[in-house]
């Protein structure tokens, strides 16, 4: 073909460096405040100093007491890591699950990923004694399982007869196939009332056991999941135009979403395990980027990963500061900041259903 | 030499079928269209050439049976534009029309400057260039359209398979539209498959026509000869009268009989 001008290139809709550089500014703060704030008060100057002092060859004294240095590294840190890995795989996951699901209101927790997690978890705390030599550690296996179980009802019950599947069907075969499992659980539970306490504390969200056992727990398959998400961004891209029309495009679109769906479940079960069951932040965190950068998952994955740890960092703060002594659970802080925002979105979205 | 051919090509929806055994050539830079009434195959029998739908028989695109390629090898052989594509209606033109690289990026990559530089050029081929970062919501019926044909002109494919590709437009827009589709096929030697329900225009744009009834071919050739009065009425149950326009094209014009007086007191 032959123009007059040359045609200018086109660039795609990509991440900039200043969201990237805003949200880890943002995550940055998050987990400045989430290590500062606590019933012991630690100097901030001087956690800096002990904070920059772990870095490679530089030696700074901190000032800090070993008491308040065992605060800062044994308990404040590690919980601060924890919930920016938990936030950052749920917020990661739900913008995964939206795109390939193509549904605004997929999230872990609705979709049954989460009860199926809990269910499977619960299960592996009743009935599997702990430190037989299991060759894996149980737990973060049987709440995949319980989670692949969970998101593979929905789907498949979601599917309607013209095999299409709306918003709507999709989050109700959710809430019935999440009620489903919660009850079992529930059961479960009750059977086994001595170890009821430790679960029912699981279920409602916790950080509070949160050390470094946790985090080396979940990191290796937060890290995979998110990672394996993160290399898909532009294939939810093409997986939007539908199934169809991705496929006319040479996506083998099933292959796809099997990929997709099963690193976001296997990372959505490791963190569901160590910290129970914490809902809405895989809306808040996806819908928020997409409503001020658009729809483009090469800009809503990535920011979702670093927005996701920052959001529960400060939802954990909130948690242990509202009624300090007491805790909040974590769950009920982000329910009350999700729900309102879930109807939002169900507004935004109601001519899709 | 052909650019796609089927060979006995039946196609069935749980047991039914609504493909059977058609068969046709279409040679490079040839424009078939695809008449029929509602429910005659049209769009099953693109979907088959697109490789999107298990059918028994052949299809071949040039040599390369499609039943037989991987999906990436035969999204650079064939464009398909359903009849209703879906469009994100946030995504920009841009970004969309970019999507149609897909076949040409690899499984975890990302666009190359080649990739971006083909798109800049089917962007301003189309006259989308103005509209690159406009959301595919707010574009209007003709504007979304040529959108649509931009994202499979960069698949950069020899064959293009329309589905009613006017279907939402106004006259001024379906002629737009299948004057672009015309020049792009004699500017790129592409090669064109379009289902039709305009009879006039599909006459008027195509070099043959192939008429589909209940899956069948029942007859194909240029529009003078498949157009005829009889054989709507036969297979669109239509009245139609058939005039000539001064070039001898065919205008195909439904006809109504003045009412009779029983037909007017409701009998």
């Amino acid at each position: 073909m032959t123009h007059p001008r040359a045609a200018e290139e086109v660039r795609p809709s990509r991440l900039g460096p200043g969201p990237l550089l805003a949200a880890l500014a943002a995550l940055g703060g998050a987990a400045l405040a989430g290590i500062l704030v606590g019933p012991v008060a630690l100097r901030p100057g001087a956690v800096i100093a002990e904070l920059v002092d772990r870095l490679p060859i530089v030696d700074v004294r901190s000032g800090l007491s070993e008491r308040q240095a065992a605060i800062l590294w044994e308990l404040r840190v590690p919980r601060v890591v924890l919930a920016g890995l938990v936030g950052a795989m749920l917020a990661s996951a739900g913008a995964a699950y939206q795109g390939v699901f193509r549904n605004p209101l997929a999230d872990p927790y609705l979709l049954g990923v989460a009860a199926g997690a809990g269910l499977g978890a619960t299960v592996a705390v009743a009935y599997l004694p702990p430190g037989a030599g299991w060759p894996l550690d149980p737990l973060p296996v049987a709440a995949f399982l319980g989670a692949v179980v969970g998101v593979g009802a929905t789907y498949a019950l979601g599917r309607s007869r013209t095999r299409t599947r709306s918003t709507a069907t999709l989050i109700l075969a959710g809430v019935a196939v999440a009620s489903f499992l919660t009850a079992a659980q529930t059961y479960v539970q009750q059977r086994n009332a001595d170890t009821l306490r430790e679960v029912y504390a699981w279920i409602l969200g916790a950080l509070g056991t949160a050390g470094w056992r946790e985090v080396e727990l979940i990191l290796p398959y937060v890290g995979a999941s998110a990672l394996a998400l993160l290399l898909h961004r532009r294939l939810l891209d093409v997986m939007s135009l539908g199934d169809e029309e991705a496929e006319s495009l040479g996506l083998r679109a099933a292959r796809v979403r099997l990929v997709v769906v099963g690193a976001a479940t296997l990372g959505t079960a490791a963190a569901v395990a160590t910290s129970g069951l914490i809902g809405f932040v895989g809306i808040i965190v996806p819908h928020a980027v997409r409503l001020t950068l658009g729809p483009s998952y090469r800009r809503i994955l990535p920011l979702s990963v670093v927005l996701g740890a920052a959001f529960l960092i400060l939802a954990d703060l909130l948690a242990r500061t509202a009624q300090a002594p007491a805790e909040v659970p974590i769950g009920v802080i982000t329910a009350l900041c999700g729900a309102p925002f879930f109807l939002l979105v169900l507004r935004r979205t109601r001519r899709l259903a | 030499m052909t650019a796609v051919s089927l060979s006995g090509v039946s196609v069935a929806y749980d047991g039914l079928p609504v493909l059977r055994g058609v068969s046709t050539r279409v040679g490079p830079g040839d424009w078939l269209a695809l008449i029929g009434p509602n429910g005659a195959g049209k769009t099953t029998l693109l979907r088959a050439v697109a490789g999107l739908l298990p059918h028994r028989g052949r299809v071949a695109l040039g040599d390369v049976d499609v039943s037989a390629a991987p999906r990436r090898r035969l999204a650079r052989l064939v464009a398909y534009v359903p009849q209703r594509p879906t469009l994100p209606e946030a995504m920009t033109v841009a970004d969309y029309v970019l999507l149609g690289r897909t076949p040409y990026v690899p499984y975890l990559g990302t666009e190359t400057r080649r990739d971006r530089r083909i798109v800049a050029e089917v962007l301003d081929r189309l006259d989308l260039g103005p509209l690159r970062d406009r959301p595919l919501g707010s574009l209007s019926g003709g504007e979304a359209q040529r959108a649509v044909l931009g994202r499979a002109l960069a698949q950069r494919a020899p064959v293009l398979l329309l589905d009613e590709p006017t279907a939402a437009l106004d006259v001024g827009h379906q002629q737009q539209v299948l004057e672009l589709v015309d020049a792009l096929r004699t500017e790129g030697g592409l090669t064109v498959l379009s289902a039709m329900h305009d009879l006039t225009l599909a006459g008027q744009f195509a070099d043959r026509l192939l008429l589909l009834v209940g899956g069948r071919a029942v007859a194909e050739g240029p529009a003078a000869v498949v157009l005829t009065e009889g054989a709507i009425r036969e297979h669109y149950g239509a009245r139609v009268r058939i005039l000539q326009d001064a070039r001898g094209g065919v205008v195909v014009v439904p006809h109504r009989e003045p009412p009779t007086r029983a037909e007017e007191a409701g009998a």
